[in-house]
């Protein structure tokens, strides 16, 4: 089901509705918030010349340093009392980021993610159960409305007691899953605990899953845990973009459809700051046309995809973003290697004898970077045979060592030792930052 | 003949977590073995109700199964031991671990190979071994 006209518009017409509002939105900026009238002023840039997509190029980015260095307010637009809602970001990193709507902000906020809903699979006779954290986090939120606007019925389930989550998917009839990855697969997990078969005792139709990155390993071990007829799809947002509701996934799982009309994506290389060609991989950097509280000029977000703007098969002519593929931010140079975590998540989620859960450890041992990897066997594959744990260790060293080049310690543990995430989860741990500090 | 083995990683106080848990439930340990890589070790044992044992610790998040061995009943005597590893390995078993009970006048070796049926026939009838049962070994 495609919900908006909008959505299969010809590539002259999203073209013309961005110039139109990428001109507005420009003067707008200027106009109201100081921090935008600076970077203009510092880059030369006058709101009138901006006069085509083409132009776009020529403003100033804009990063998580000036939501910190403008902190509370002073990215927003607006007056204090025209906000009717207020999320933030959680802030690992000093302050948390502050993001702002206003009432027709959250309307279109609520648009952008029944969209993308849809294009997931979501329909309105679903019973979604939303296992994203309630609170400042915009995931929960954010899919709560746009759920609800299609006419879905919604149980706020947050996260947390994953017994009580199984209990609710299973008397309540929970149809569509809203979580991470990774929340997803640990339910799973308790719901066989339980004593349940998660692909009969469940009616689980649809999964849409976002905060984190979902890998093609990640999707093919949710389908192994609820059933190969199970729509997994992921979808895009970030709370200084609005929330969710930036693209997702349809059902062809070719890419995540951008709601152009509401966001300009580019691609740039994140060291020169140079716009790259459609196809190649870089930095997403975004433009939020349509927001009045906290809008926002070619936001540089960390990252990884690459743009197509190929129809789809689907029905809809919207450019694509390629499911993530990492995050400036998240890269690990080890031994003067580029690691992403992601890489090493691919290798791990193809071996059959240890399960999706992993912790990624490094270490500087006398100036050499030492790369530890810890995972779990499954209760299938535990044996009391020292040769064939052996085994198991040195096929996960040799295949990550074609993967990355790089020689990486294996720790085996027994099943559910690791820890489990509810929300974003925290795989990477990089000692030899402490040690520097 | 049934071994209780627990997976468990090397770290202060996570044996005794297993004793105290058989200890609460009234499992008697026949025999046990015990050997570790450096970070983690593999707890064998055999135990009065192997069952009921693994289920106890399972529950308390440990990983425990059970494996099957052979079971055999040795001589005191010298060079016993040595025709028995004869008889395996003169006939291309490998052997993969094995230890060793002792009651009064009786003694007996466990052992985990790698084609423990044929291993059994063997020693039945090549060694002229006597390969227990469980409740045999229980009763030692």
């Amino acid at each position: 089901m495609i919900w908006a006209k909008e959505e299969t518009l010809s590539r002259q017409e999203i073209e013309e509705i961005q110039t139109k509002k990428l001109l507005k939105l420009v003067r707008y900026v200027y106009e109201k918030v100081e921090p935008y009238r600076r970077k203009m002023d510092e880059a030369g840039v006058k709101p009138e010349d901006i006069k085509s997509l083409e132009d776009l190029k020529k403003l100033p980015f804009t990063t998580k340093q000036d939501f910190r260095d403008n902190y509370p307010y002073g990215l927003f637009a607006v007056d204090k009392s025209e906000l009717v809602r207020i999320h933030a970001s959680s802030g690992t990193t000093g302050k948390p980021t502050v993001v702002g709507y206003t009432k027709n902000d959250l309307d279109t906020w609520s648009e952008c993610v029944t969209r993308i809903a849809c294009a997931g699979g979501a329909e309105p006779s679903d019973v979604c159960q939303i296992c994203f954290g309630y609170g400042m986090f915009t995931g929960a939120l954010g899919l709560h409305y746009g759920l609800e606007r299609m006419g879905a019925c919604i149980i706020p389930s947050s996260t947390g007691n994953s017994e009580k989550q199984i209990m609710y998917m299973k008397d309540y009839g929970t149809t569509l899953l809203v979580a991470t990855p990774s929340y997803a697969l640990r339910l799973g997990e308790v719901a066989v605990q339980t004593g349940l078969n998660p692909q009969t005792d469940l009616k689980l139709k649809t999964a849409l899953v976002g905060s984190e990155l979902l890998t093609e390993a990640m999707r093919h071990e949710m389908k192994k845990t609820y059933g190969e007829h199970v729509n997994v799809t992921s979808n895009y947002g970030m709370s200084e973009l609005c929330g969710p509701g930036v693209s997702g996934e349809c059902l062809e799982l070719n890419g995540m459809h951008i709601n152009e009309d509401h966001f300009i994506c580019e691609v740039i290389d994140p060291n020169t700051g140079e716009v790259l060609p459609a196809g190649e991989k870089g930095e997403l950097v975004v433009t939020c046309l349509s927001k009045e509280a906290l809008p926002l000029i070619r936001y540089r977000t960390r990252d990884i995809t690459r743009l197509t703007y190929e129809p789809c098969k689907c029905g809809r002519t919207t450019a694509r973003m390629e499911n993530l593929s990492g995050r400036t931010d998240d890269m690990l140079k080890i031994r003067g290697v580029n690691v992403f975590p992601s890489q090493i998540e691919e290798v791990l989620l193809r071996t059959d004898e240890i399960g999706p859960h992993y912790e990624i450890i490094v270490d500087r041992v006398n100036h050499s970077d030492i790369l530890t990897i810890r995972v779990e066997l499954t209760p299938q594959s535990m044996t009391d045979d020292f040769t064939e744990l052996d085994r198991i260790k040195n096929k996960l060293h040799s295949q990550l060592r074609t993967m990355l080049g790089l020689d990486a310690k294996i720790k085996l543990e027994s099943p559910n030792t690791l820890k489990r995430f509810e929300g974003k989860a925290k795989r990477v741990t990089d000692n030899r930052k402490e040690n520097m500090a | 003949m049934k071994q209780l083995t627990v997976f468990i990683e090397n770290r202060i106080g996570r044996l005794e977590e297993v004793t105290t848990i058989l200890a609460q439930n009234n499992i008697n340990i026949v025999s046990i073995s015990l050997s570790d890589t450096g970070e983690y070790g593999m707890l064998r044992l055999l135990v009065s109700q192997p069952a009921e044992a693994c289920k106890a610790l399972s529950e308390s998040g440990f990983s425990a199964m059970l494996t099957d061995v052979v079971a055999v009943k040795l001589v005191h005597h010298f060079g016993e031991l040595n025709r028995l590893t004869n008889t395996i390995s003169s006939n291309g078993i490998d052997i993969k671990y094995m230890y060793a009970l002792q009651s009064g006048e009786d003694a007996a070796i466990i052992l985990k190979t790698s084609d423990d049926a044929r291993c059994k026939e063997l020693l039945k009838a090549k060694g002229d071994f006597e390969v227990l049962r469980a409740v045999d070994v229980y009763n030692l």
